[in-house]
Protein backbone atom coordinates (compact mmCIF):
# COMPACT_ATOMS: atom_id res chain seq x y z
CA UNK A 1 0.00 0.00 0.00
CA UNK A 2 1.03 3.34 -1.10
CA UNK A 3 2.38 5.43 2.21
CA UNK A 4 0.13 8.94 1.81
CA UNK A 5 -0.84 11.24 4.18
CA UNK A 6 -4.03 10.58 6.57
CA UNK A 7 -5.85 13.64 5.20
CA UNK A 8 -4.93 12.98 1.32
CA UNK A 9 -6.19 9.40 2.43
CA UNK A 10 -9.68 10.84 3.57
CA UNK A 11 -9.82 13.09 0.17
CA UNK A 12 -9.18 10.15 -2.05
CA UNK A 13 -11.65 8.18 0.03
CA UNK A 14 -14.31 10.78 -0.27
CA UNK A 15 -13.82 11.57 -3.64
CA UNK A 16 -14.60 7.72 -4.29
CA UNK A 17 -17.37 8.00 -1.83
CA UNK A 18 -19.21 10.89 -3.71
CA UNK A 19 -18.27 9.40 -6.84
CA UNK A 20 -20.13 5.90 -6.60
CA UNK A 21 -23.59 7.81 -5.13
CA UNK A 22 -23.16 10.45 -8.11
CA UNK A 23 -22.96 6.68 -10.47
CA UNK A 24 -26.11 6.08 -8.05
CA UNK A 25 -24.13 2.92 -7.61
CA UNK A 26 -24.54 1.65 -3.83
CA UNK A 27 -22.77 1.96 -0.55
CA UNK A 28 -22.34 -1.13 1.12
CA UNK A 29 -21.56 -2.43 4.65
CA UNK A 30 -17.83 -2.46 4.63
CA UNK A 31 -16.57 0.83 2.35
CA UNK A 32 -15.75 3.36 3.69
CA UNK A 33 -17.98 6.23 4.27
CA UNK A 34 -18.22 9.87 5.80
CA UNK A 35 -19.07 10.22 9.68
CA UNK A 36 -22.36 11.79 9.00
CA UNK A 37 -23.38 9.99 6.38
CA UNK A 38 -23.65 6.75 8.78
CA UNK A 39 -25.11 9.13 11.77
CA UNK A 40 -27.77 9.84 9.32
CA UNK A 41 -28.24 6.27 8.34
CA UNK A 42 -28.16 4.91 11.36
CA UNK A 43 -30.55 7.89 12.93
CA UNK A 44 -33.24 7.47 9.89
CA UNK A 45 -32.98 3.51 9.79
CA UNK A 46 -33.36 3.62 13.66
CA UNK A 47 -36.68 5.40 13.61
CA UNK A 48 -37.78 3.14 10.42
CA UNK A 49 -36.96 0.22 12.53
CA UNK A 50 -38.45 1.72 15.97
CA UNK A 51 -42.06 2.48 13.99
CA UNK A 52 -42.34 -0.85 12.03
CA UNK A 53 -41.91 -2.19 16.17
CA UNK A 54 -44.34 0.50 17.99
CA UNK A 55 -46.67 0.17 14.97
CA UNK A 56 -47.53 -3.40 16.14
CA UNK A 57 -49.20 -1.52 19.49
CA UNK A 58 -52.65 0.20 17.78
CA UNK A 59 -53.55 -2.24 15.61
CA UNK A 60 -52.33 -5.34 18.40
CA UNK A 61 -55.42 -3.58 20.59
CA UNK A 62 -57.76 -5.31 18.59
CA UNK A 63 -56.63 -8.52 18.08
CA UNK A 64 -58.71 -9.68 20.58
CA UNK A 65 -61.77 -7.85 19.71
CA UNK A 66 -61.63 -8.48 16.01
CA UNK A 67 -64.68 -9.31 14.54
CA UNK A 68 -64.65 -12.55 12.86
CA UNK A 69 -61.90 -15.30 12.60
CA UNK A 70 -61.48 -14.05 8.87
CA UNK A 71 -60.40 -10.56 10.50
CA UNK A 72 -58.55 -11.72 13.21
CA UNK A 73 -56.34 -13.92 10.88
CA UNK A 74 -55.51 -10.70 8.90
CA UNK A 75 -54.99 -8.74 11.21
CA UNK A 76 -52.43 -11.21 13.52
CA UNK A 77 -50.57 -11.51 9.86
CA UNK A 78 -50.48 -8.39 9.99
CA UNK A 79 -49.25 -7.32 12.76
CA UNK A 80 -46.95 -10.11 12.44
CA UNK A 81 -45.33 -8.19 9.51
CA UNK A 82 -44.78 -5.12 11.27
CA UNK A 83 -42.62 -7.36 13.46
CA UNK A 84 -41.06 -8.39 10.63
CA UNK A 85 -40.70 -5.82 9.11
CA UNK A 86 -38.38 -4.30 11.90
CA UNK A 87 -36.28 -6.68 12.21
CA UNK A 88 -35.13 -6.48 8.68
CA UNK A 89 -34.36 -2.49 9.49
CA UNK A 90 -32.89 -3.41 12.49
CA UNK A 91 -30.42 -5.81 10.82
CA UNK A 92 -29.94 -3.04 8.06
CA UNK A 93 -29.14 -0.66 10.86
CA UNK A 94 -26.52 -3.50 12.69
CA UNK A 95 -24.61 -3.27 9.20
CA UNK A 96 -23.77 0.54 10.09
CA UNK A 97 -21.64 -0.56 13.60
CA UNK A 98 -24.80 -0.28 16.11
CA UNK A 99 -25.83 -3.19 18.35
CA UNK A 100 -29.33 -4.27 18.58
CA UNK A 101 -29.44 -3.53 21.94
CA UNK A 102 -27.89 -0.37 22.34
CA UNK A 103 -30.75 0.60 19.68
CA UNK A 104 -33.62 -0.99 21.76
CA UNK A 105 -32.28 1.09 24.47
CA UNK A 106 -32.13 4.23 22.71
CA UNK A 107 -36.05 3.49 21.84
CA UNK A 108 -36.70 2.46 25.06
CA UNK A 109 -35.00 5.93 27.14
CA UNK A 110 -36.67 7.97 24.31
CA UNK A 111 -33.56 8.80 22.67
CA UNK A 112 -34.28 7.85 19.57
CA UNK A 113 -37.80 8.96 17.71
CA UNK A 114 -40.54 6.34 15.83
CA UNK A 115 -43.14 7.93 13.27
CA UNK A 116 -45.48 10.37 15.66
CA UNK A 117 -48.84 9.15 13.65
CA UNK A 118 -48.41 5.81 16.68
CA UNK A 119 -48.93 8.09 19.38
CA UNK A 120 -52.34 8.28 18.33
CA UNK A 121 -55.14 5.91 20.11
CA UNK A 122 -57.36 3.32 18.05
CA UNK A 123 -60.77 4.24 19.17
CA UNK A 124 -63.04 1.84 16.37
CA UNK A 125 -62.40 -1.30 14.77
CA UNK A 126 -62.63 1.06 11.59
CA UNK A 127 -59.08 1.75 12.83
CA UNK A 128 -57.93 -1.07 11.65
CA UNK A 129 -59.15 0.07 8.52
CA UNK A 130 -58.17 3.59 8.27
CA UNK A 131 -54.62 2.80 9.26
CA UNK A 132 -54.26 0.16 6.44
CA UNK A 133 -55.42 2.34 3.65
CA UNK A 134 -53.81 6.08 4.95
CA UNK A 135 -51.06 5.38 7.31
CA UNK A 136 -49.59 2.09 5.53
CA UNK A 137 -50.39 3.82 2.33
CA UNK A 138 -48.33 7.04 3.63
CA UNK A 139 -45.61 4.96 4.56
CA UNK A 140 -45.54 3.14 0.92
CA UNK A 141 -45.32 6.42 -0.39
CA UNK A 142 -42.46 7.09 1.65
CA UNK A 143 -40.53 3.72 1.00
CA UNK A 144 -41.47 3.24 -2.73
CA UNK A 145 -38.87 5.58 -3.74
CA UNK A 146 -36.72 4.48 -0.54
CA UNK A 147 -35.96 1.39 -2.34
CA UNK A 148 -33.70 3.26 -4.84
CA UNK A 149 -32.00 4.45 -1.31
CA UNK A 150 -27.80 4.97 -1.50
CA UNK A 151 -27.42 2.70 1.04
CA UNK A 152 -27.48 -1.34 0.13
CA UNK A 153 -28.66 -3.05 3.18
CA UNK A 154 -31.38 -0.04 3.69
CA UNK A 155 -32.42 -0.25 -0.26
CA UNK A 156 -33.06 -4.49 0.03
CA UNK A 157 -35.08 -4.43 2.83
CA UNK A 158 -37.24 -1.58 1.59
CA UNK A 159 -37.79 -3.53 -1.77
CA UNK A 160 -38.62 -6.71 0.78
CA UNK A 161 -41.20 -4.35 3.02
CA UNK A 162 -42.68 -2.36 0.09
CA UNK A 163 -43.80 -5.83 -1.34
CA UNK A 164 -45.77 -6.85 1.94
CA UNK A 165 -47.57 -3.17 2.54
CA UNK A 166 -49.35 -3.36 -0.56
CA UNK A 167 -50.99 -6.44 1.21
CA UNK A 168 -51.46 -3.60 4.34
CA UNK A 169 -52.89 -1.28 2.28
CA UNK A 170 -55.84 -3.44 0.59
CA UNK A 171 -56.68 -5.57 3.63
CA UNK A 172 -57.52 -1.64 5.23
CA UNK A 173 -59.21 -0.24 2.24
CA UNK A 174 -61.41 -3.90 2.12
CA UNK A 175 -62.59 -3.43 5.69
CA UNK A 176 -63.37 0.11 5.24
CA UNK A 177 -65.82 -0.52 1.73
CA UNK A 178 -67.27 -3.55 3.72
CA UNK A 179 -68.53 -1.46 7.25
CA UNK A 180 -69.40 1.31 3.94
CA UNK A 181 -71.68 -1.44 2.43
CA UNK A 182 -72.85 -1.91 6.28
CA UNK A 183 -75.49 0.52 8.02
CA UNK A 184 -75.32 3.86 8.66
CA UNK A 185 -73.65 3.67 12.18
CA UNK A 186 -70.81 2.03 10.42
CA UNK A 187 -70.74 4.19 7.74
CA UNK A 188 -70.52 6.74 10.50
CA UNK A 189 -67.73 4.87 12.32
CA UNK A 190 -65.51 4.82 8.95
CA UNK A 191 -66.00 8.42 8.24
CA UNK A 192 -65.25 9.35 12.22
CA UNK A 193 -62.06 7.17 11.75
CA UNK A 194 -60.72 8.56 8.90
CA UNK A 195 -61.73 12.44 10.29
CA UNK A 196 -59.38 11.33 13.22
CA UNK A 197 -56.75 9.96 11.07
CA UNK A 198 -56.36 12.15 7.63
CA UNK A 199 -54.06 14.45 9.39
CA UNK A 200 -51.42 12.60 11.35
CA UNK A 201 -51.39 10.94 7.83
CA UNK A 202 -50.37 14.09 6.21
CA UNK A 203 -47.91 14.54 9.01
CA UNK A 204 -46.16 11.77 8.49
CA UNK A 205 -43.83 12.93 5.56
CA UNK A 206 -42.24 15.53 8.20
CA UNK A 207 -41.77 18.70 8.29
CA UNK A 208 -42.72 21.36 5.41
CA UNK A 209 -39.17 21.33 3.19
CA UNK A 210 -38.50 24.78 4.28
CA UNK A 211 -38.00 23.77 7.96
CA UNK A 212 -36.59 19.75 6.87
CA UNK A 213 -33.55 20.64 8.15
CA UNK A 214 -31.77 17.24 7.03
CA UNK A 215 -33.50 16.98 3.56
CA UNK A 216 -30.64 18.59 1.28
CA UNK A 217 -27.90 17.04 2.45
CA UNK A 218 -29.88 13.96 2.41
CA UNK A 219 -30.68 14.09 -1.14
CA UNK A 220 -27.52 15.09 -1.91
CA UNK A 221 -26.24 11.64 -0.82
CA UNK A 222 -29.04 9.77 -1.81
CA UNK A 223 -30.17 8.60 1.37
CA UNK A 224 -33.72 10.57 0.65
CA UNK A 225 -35.06 10.69 -3.15
CA UNK A 226 -37.87 12.98 -2.85
CA UNK A 227 -38.64 15.87 -0.60
CA UNK A 228 -41.46 16.04 2.38
CA UNK A 229 -43.50 18.24 0.34
CA UNK A 230 -43.15 16.07 -2.92
CA UNK A 231 -44.58 13.09 -1.27
CA UNK A 232 -47.39 14.57 0.65
CA UNK A 233 -48.85 16.00 -2.72
CA UNK A 234 -48.39 12.50 -4.36
CA UNK A 235 -50.51 11.18 -1.36
CA UNK A 236 -53.19 13.54 -1.34
CA UNK A 237 -53.17 12.88 -5.14
CA UNK A 238 -53.21 9.09 -4.65
CA UNK A 239 -55.97 9.38 -1.78
CA UNK A 240 -58.79 11.69 -3.45
CA UNK A 241 -60.22 9.12 -5.95
CA UNK A 242 -59.50 6.60 -3.40
CA UNK A 243 -61.92 8.55 -0.65
CA UNK A 244 -64.19 9.01 -3.46
CA UNK A 245 -64.78 5.54 -4.39
CA UNK A 246 -65.43 4.64 -1.02
CA UNK A 247 -67.85 7.48 -0.52
CA UNK A 248 -66.00 9.12 2.57
CA UNK A 249 -64.27 12.78 2.37
CA UNK A 250 -61.31 14.01 3.86
CA UNK A 251 -61.70 16.86 6.69
CA UNK A 252 -60.07 19.46 4.82
CA UNK A 253 -61.82 22.62 3.42
CA UNK A 254 -58.81 23.65 1.28
CA UNK A 255 -59.19 20.73 -0.73
CA UNK A 256 -59.78 21.13 -4.39
CA UNK A 257 -58.45 20.00 -7.70
CA UNK A 258 -55.93 22.87 -9.00
CA UNK A 259 -56.45 22.74 -12.98
CA UNK A 260 -53.43 24.68 -13.53
CA UNK A 261 -51.00 22.62 -11.47
CA UNK A 262 -52.23 19.41 -12.07
CA UNK A 263 -52.39 18.73 -8.57
CA UNK A 264 -55.13 19.10 -5.47
CA UNK A 265 -54.82 22.08 -3.51
CA UNK A 266 -54.76 21.59 0.31
CA UNK A 267 -54.72 22.34 3.67
CA UNK A 268 -51.43 22.13 5.99
CA UNK A 269 -51.51 20.14 8.79
CA UNK A 270 -51.43 21.60 12.74
CA UNK A 271 -47.84 21.66 13.00
CA UNK A 272 -47.73 22.72 16.38
CA UNK A 273 -49.19 19.68 17.50
CA UNK A 274 -46.93 17.55 15.27
CA UNK A 275 -44.35 19.03 17.22
CA UNK A 276 -45.98 18.76 20.60
CA UNK A 277 -46.45 14.54 19.45
CA UNK A 278 -42.82 14.81 18.13
CA UNK A 279 -41.40 16.07 21.20
CA UNK A 280 -43.43 13.37 23.75
CA UNK A 281 -47.11 15.27 24.45
CA UNK A 282 -48.76 13.15 22.36
CA UNK A 283 -52.20 10.83 23.50
CA UNK A 284 -50.15 7.77 23.97
CA UNK A 285 -46.21 8.64 23.67
CA UNK A 286 -45.78 7.33 27.50
CA UNK A 287 -48.05 4.19 26.98
CA UNK A 288 -46.25 2.98 23.58
CA UNK A 289 -42.73 3.21 25.37
CA UNK A 290 -44.33 1.87 28.69
CA UNK A 291 -45.41 -1.13 27.22
CA UNK A 292 -42.59 -2.07 24.51
CA UNK A 293 -40.26 -1.78 27.90
CA UNK A 294 -42.63 -4.39 29.35
CA UNK A 295 -42.58 -6.59 26.12
CA UNK A 296 -39.04 -6.30 26.93
CA UNK A 297 -38.64 -6.42 30.55
CA UNK A 298 -40.93 -9.51 30.58
CA UNK A 299 -38.58 -11.70 27.82
CA UNK A 300 -35.61 -11.43 29.79
CA UNK A 301 -35.97 -14.83 31.66
CA UNK A 302 -37.05 -16.26 28.27
CA UNK A 303 -33.83 -14.92 26.66
CA UNK A 304 -31.79 -15.88 29.80
CA UNK A 305 -32.98 -19.31 29.49
CA UNK A 306 -32.31 -19.56 25.53
CA UNK A 307 -28.75 -18.57 26.52
CA UNK A 308 -28.45 -21.15 29.27
CA UNK A 309 -30.03 -23.89 27.07
CA UNK A 310 -27.68 -23.30 24.32
CA UNK A 311 -24.27 -23.23 26.57
CA UNK A 312 -25.67 -26.68 27.87
CA UNK A 313 -25.97 -27.83 24.64
CA UNK A 314 -22.63 -27.12 23.81
CA UNK A 315 -21.01 -27.99 26.83
CA UNK A 316 -22.39 -31.34 26.21
CA UNK A 317 -21.59 -31.97 23.00
CA UNK A 318 -17.90 -30.28 23.59
CA UNK A 319 -16.32 -34.06 23.99
CA UNK A 320 -17.26 -35.13 20.97
CA UNK A 321 -16.16 -33.55 17.36
CA UNK A 322 -17.98 -29.95 16.74
CA UNK A 323 -18.21 -30.87 13.16
CA UNK A 324 -21.55 -32.20 11.86
CA UNK A 325 -22.55 -32.92 8.31
CA UNK A 326 -23.62 -29.85 6.90
CA UNK A 327 -25.44 -28.79 3.97
CA UNK A 328 -22.23 -26.92 2.64
CA UNK A 329 -21.50 -29.66 0.03
CA UNK A 330 -24.82 -29.01 -1.47
CA UNK A 331 -22.84 -25.91 -3.88
CA UNK B 1 -27.07 -11.62 33.22
CA UNK B 2 -23.35 -10.72 31.60
CA UNK B 3 -23.20 -7.84 28.53
CA UNK B 4 -21.85 -10.39 26.25
CA UNK B 5 -24.61 -13.26 26.68
CA UNK B 6 -27.36 -10.17 27.00
CA UNK B 7 -26.93 -10.37 23.21
CA UNK B 8 -27.25 -13.03 21.03
CA UNK B 9 -24.98 -14.27 18.53
CA UNK B 10 -25.99 -12.78 14.92
CA UNK B 11 -26.43 -15.14 11.94
CA UNK B 12 -26.65 -14.71 8.04
CA UNK B 13 -29.61 -16.35 6.52
CA UNK B 14 -29.45 -17.45 2.76
CA UNK B 15 -32.60 -18.68 1.31
CA UNK B 16 -32.98 -21.18 -1.74
CA UNK B 17 -36.50 -19.70 -3.16
CA UNK B 18 -37.56 -22.41 -5.10
CA UNK B 19 -36.01 -26.17 -6.20
CA UNK B 20 -32.78 -25.30 -9.31
CA UNK B 21 -31.73 -21.76 -7.61
CA UNK B 22 -28.81 -21.02 -5.69
CA UNK B 23 -29.31 -20.14 -2.09
CA UNK B 24 -29.56 -16.29 -1.82
CA UNK B 25 -28.38 -14.04 0.70
CA UNK B 26 -32.06 -12.36 2.39
CA UNK B 27 -30.41 -10.81 5.73
CA UNK B 28 -29.26 -11.62 9.20
CA UNK B 29 -31.02 -11.68 12.58
CA UNK B 30 -29.85 -12.64 16.22
CA UNK B 31 -30.29 -16.70 17.86
CA UNK B 32 -29.56 -17.96 20.94
CA UNK B 33 -27.99 -21.30 18.97
CA UNK B 34 -28.14 -22.72 15.12
CA UNK B 35 -31.54 -24.49 15.65
CA UNK B 36 -33.17 -21.23 16.85
CA UNK B 37 -31.43 -19.37 14.12
CA UNK B 38 -33.43 -21.47 11.47
CA UNK B 39 -36.80 -21.40 13.41
CA UNK B 40 -36.39 -17.29 13.29
CA UNK B 41 -35.27 -17.07 9.79
CA UNK B 42 -38.40 -19.17 8.73
CA UNK B 43 -40.41 -16.30 10.89
CA UNK B 44 -38.40 -13.56 9.35
CA UNK B 45 -37.50 -14.49 5.94
CA UNK B 46 -40.04 -16.81 4.56
CA UNK B 47 -44.01 -15.69 5.68
CA UNK B 48 -45.15 -15.90 2.25
CA UNK B 49 -43.65 -19.07 0.80
CA UNK B 50 -40.65 -17.14 -0.42
CA UNK B 51 -37.90 -20.56 0.32
CA UNK B 52 -37.50 -24.25 0.67
CA UNK B 53 -34.59 -24.42 1.74
CA UNK B 54 -32.56 -21.84 4.51
CA UNK B 55 -28.94 -21.48 5.63
CA UNK B 56 -27.95 -19.91 8.58
CA UNK B 57 -24.50 -19.29 9.10
CA UNK B 58 -23.05 -17.79 11.77
CA UNK B 59 -21.65 -14.06 10.98
CA UNK B 60 -18.21 -14.28 12.40
CA UNK B 61 -17.51 -17.71 10.83
CA UNK B 62 -17.74 -15.58 7.35
CA UNK B 63 -14.39 -14.70 5.44
CA UNK B 64 -15.01 -11.39 3.26
CA UNK B 65 -12.77 -10.06 0.44
CA UNK B 66 -12.04 -6.38 1.43
CA UNK B 67 -14.73 -3.91 -0.11
CA UNK B 68 -12.06 -1.84 -1.80
CA UNK B 69 -12.57 -1.52 -5.32
CA UNK B 70 -8.66 -0.78 -5.85
CA UNK B 71 -8.11 -4.26 -4.01
CA UNK B 72 -5.79 -6.19 -6.02
CA UNK B 73 -8.06 -9.21 -5.38
CA UNK B 74 -9.78 -8.56 -8.77
CA UNK B 75 -7.30 -7.29 -10.82
CA UNK B 76 -6.39 -10.56 -12.23
CA UNK B 77 -9.49 -10.79 -14.12
CA UNK B 78 -9.37 -7.03 -15.14
CA UNK B 79 -7.31 -7.40 -18.10
CA UNK B 80 -7.70 -11.09 -19.39
CA UNK B 81 -10.66 -10.11 -21.78
CA UNK B 82 -9.88 -12.98 -23.86
CA UNK B 83 -11.68 -15.10 -21.29
CA UNK B 84 -15.27 -13.47 -22.87
CA UNK B 85 -16.77 -15.01 -25.79
CA UNK B 86 -17.17 -11.08 -27.31
CA UNK B 87 -13.09 -11.51 -27.44
CA UNK B 88 -13.32 -13.31 -30.47
CA UNK B 89 -14.63 -12.05 -33.90
CA UNK B 90 -16.82 -14.52 -35.93
CA UNK B 91 -17.93 -13.60 -39.30
CA UNK B 92 -21.33 -12.64 -39.04
CA UNK B 93 -23.04 -15.41 -41.46
CA UNK B 94 -21.51 -18.01 -39.40
CA UNK B 95 -24.44 -19.63 -37.85
CA UNK B 96 -25.23 -21.08 -34.52
CA UNK B 97 -21.98 -19.24 -32.43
Amino acid sequence: MAVTSQAEDEAELLARFEATVGRHDRIEPRDWMPEKYRRTLVRQIAQHAHSEIIGMQPEGNWITRAPSLRRKAILLAKVQDEAGHGLYLYSACETLGVSRRELTAMLIAGKQKYSSIFNYPTLSYADVGTIGWLVDGAAICNQVPLCRTSYGPYGRSMIRICKEESFHQRQGYELLATMMRGTDEQRAMVQESVDRFWWPALMMFGPPDAESPNTEQSMAWGIKRDTNDDLRQKFVDMSVPQAKALGVTFPDPLLAWNEERGHHDFGQPDWDEFAAVVKGSGPCNAQRIAHRKKAHDDGAWVREAAVAFATAVVEERAPVSVSKPGEGSEQ
Amino acid sequence: MSEIQDEWPLYEIFVRGKRGLNHVHVGSLHAADDEMALLHARDVYTRRNEGVSIWAVRSDAITASSPDEKDPLFAPAGDKVYRHPTFYAVPDDVPNM
